[in-house]
């Protein structure tokens, strides 16, 4: 007796109908055209058209490919003599994303807090902070410090802000999705105790997130040495700085120098997070 | 009392917490002594009122206007710079992640390709963006051939931790099976890594859309040079206009690829 199927059948097997396979005793099944061929052609169709408005052309890559050694060939011969200009920005840096960091893991923890569906259960609060989390995270950090370095003057003020209010928006979506997968139990013997949602929350379940806190902290941290070394690009201080001054004079041994340092601090601050990784998972 | 017992032998770590707090406080004092607050630029407030204005009163001829200029040109050239970059930069990183799985290859040659893959990922975006105008001529071409370098770093990462997860006992029964080679690639190793290497590629689509904005700084095509532009011409009523029409398109974006990447996780048709 075959069931009675009240599930939707999907537009594509409509038009598309199942290959109908009978087995050797009798019974039958419905196999589903693959939906591949659809998909091929519809990617195809989309890369062609991308492909015109980019104006992508292959030859010139080919043709030109010898010029994309002139400035490479430059920044893999470092300028060692430079390094002591790059100390200073470079210590600007670090400190504009440890604060940046700290400033937006501090200020995405409250937020979470009110944007998971399981501790906050007033559903329009919990769903206007996260559609400000997400237009926060949508705008790119460059756009921020660009503005922001023109209200509070070029430096690191405007870098440092422009990374906070970054690290609070991918923070707090981390830390909600991450709350929302917690055991609830503890959580729930609080309450019945009398805890107010605070302390219930504070006993019961920042224990349970806290490594994953943490290791978000940890992860936007190595984002945002990353990023700060571009915002100087539109004046917010730091490495950046450097970098489009190099870039500009067309010194690219320098900038070689200031992309190896980069690449050093980068390195290290991985590995330290691993190592801290390793100790609180 | 048991509950009581249960309390007192809660590990005590008062001074650990002392320690730590005392460490963070420390850093937080070292680093914010250079972050020094000159506070508003001479300009800075009529900046941030002309941004309130123009995010509320945004320029709609632009955000209609069909021709070149217009907002859903720029718009579609972004998305178009972010799907080419994409899928070049998905399928350039195929070889190499395979090349530097250290579960398909000896040891030495893979540190040499992560080696590799650790130097795409550490010139920033900008940089290669200007090494490649150098090439291609500014114009969204070169953003789409810099967005091709840069994913293949990121991309690589993810994809070598899925060739290293590789469930090999699978392998061996098709051969057991009497499978030649390109049937144990077909249905042994295609249908293991085909989810995880599409859901990476829609993540990094995801990141491209952003990072597209922001190439188009140094020239690199997409709404990024004219959304900056309207920045440093204090064209306010633009700016809002840009910045709405790209919030809208992440968020859209954004909301989609999660979708998909959900269904692949699950293994939904």
């Amino acid at each position: 007796m075959p069931r009675a199927e009240t599930k939707k059948v999907p537009l594509f097997d409509r038009v598309f109908k199942p290959e109908h396979i009978v087995l050797e005793n009798g019974n039958s099944v419905d196999r589903p055209r693959s939906r591949m061929p659809l998909i091929l052609i519809c990617l195809i169709a989309v890369i062609i058209i991308s492909l015109k408005m980019t104006g992508f052309d292959f030859n010139v890559i080919i043709r030109r490919a010898k010029e994309l050694t002139v400035i490479l060939g430059q920044i893999f011969r470092p300028n060692f003599g430079y390094f002591p200009n790059i100390v200073k920005p470079l210590i600007e840096t670090v400190k504009m994303s440890i604060i940046g960091t700290i400033a937006g893991c501090a200020i995405g923890l409250p937020l979470s807090i009110f944007a998971s569906s399981n501790i906050n259960h007033n559903k329009p609060t919990m769903l206007v902070i996260r559609f400000i989390l997400s237009v926060m995270r949508s705008v790119p950090t460059l756009i921020y410090a660009s503005v922001l370095a023109l209200v509070f003057g070029l430096g690191t003020f405007a870098g440092t802000l422009a990374i906070t209010v970054f690290t609070v928006g991918i923070v707090a979506k981390m830390l909600y999705e991450s709350i929302e997968t917690i055991d609830m139990k503890p959580y729930e013997a609080m309450i019945s105790f009398g805890a107010s949602t605070l302390q219930a929350f504070w006993t019961a379940c920042m224990p349970q997130i806290l490594p994953t806190y943490i290791d978000d902290c940890l992860y936007c941290f190595e984002l945002n040495i990353r990023a700060s070394s571009i915002l100087g690009y539109v004046g917010a201080g730091g490495l950046g700085v450097l970098i489009r001054e190099r870039t500009g004079l067309r010194a690219y041994n320098d900038l070689g120098m200031v992309l190896l340092i980069l690449f050093t601090v980068v390195l290290v601050i991985d590995l330290v997070n691993d190592h801290i990784r390793s100790k609180i998972m | 009392m048991t509950v009581m017992e249960q309390l007192q032998a809660e590990p005590k770590n008062l001074w650990k917490r002392i320690v730590l707090f005392l460490v963070l406080l420390a850093v937080v004092a070292w680093g914010s002594d250079s972050i020094t607050y000159n506070g508003i630029a001479q300009q800075g407030s009529v900046v941030a009122s002309g941004i309130i204005h123009g995010i509320t009163h945004p320029n709609l001829e632009l955000l209609f206007n069909l021709t070149d200029a217009g907002v859903p040109y720029l718009i579609l050239q972004t998305i178009a710079i972010a799907i080419l970059g994409t899928i070049f930069g998905a399928i350039l990183a195929i070889p190499i992640s395979f090349l530097a799985s250290t579960n398909i290859v000896p040891k030495w040659i893979a540190y040499i390709f992560r080696s590799l893959i650790l130097l795409i990922r550490t010139i920033p975006s900008m940089v290669w963006a200007l090494v490649w105008i150098r090439v291609t001529g500014p114009g969204a071409f070169c953003g789409v051939v810099t967005q091709s370098v840069c994913s293949i770093g990121m991309i690589s990462k993810m994809y070598i931790t899925a060739i290293e997860d590789l469930d090999t006992g699978i392998l061996e029964s098709l051969d057991a099976a009497g499978c030649n080679t390109f049937e144990k690639i077909r249905v042994g190793i295609l249908p293991q890594l085909s989810a995880s290497f599409i859901s990476t590629a829609i993540y990094r689509f995801d990141i491209n859309l952003k990072d597209a904005t922001t190439l188009g700084i140094v020239g690199a095509g997409g709404i990024g040079s004219p959304l900056v532009q309207s920045i440093t011409y204090s064209r306010w009523s633009n700016v809002g206009s840009f910045l709405w029409a790209l919030i809208i398109l992440v968020l859209i974006i954004e909301y989609i690829s999660t979708r998909i990447r959900n269904r692949l996780a699950r293994g939904h048709r």
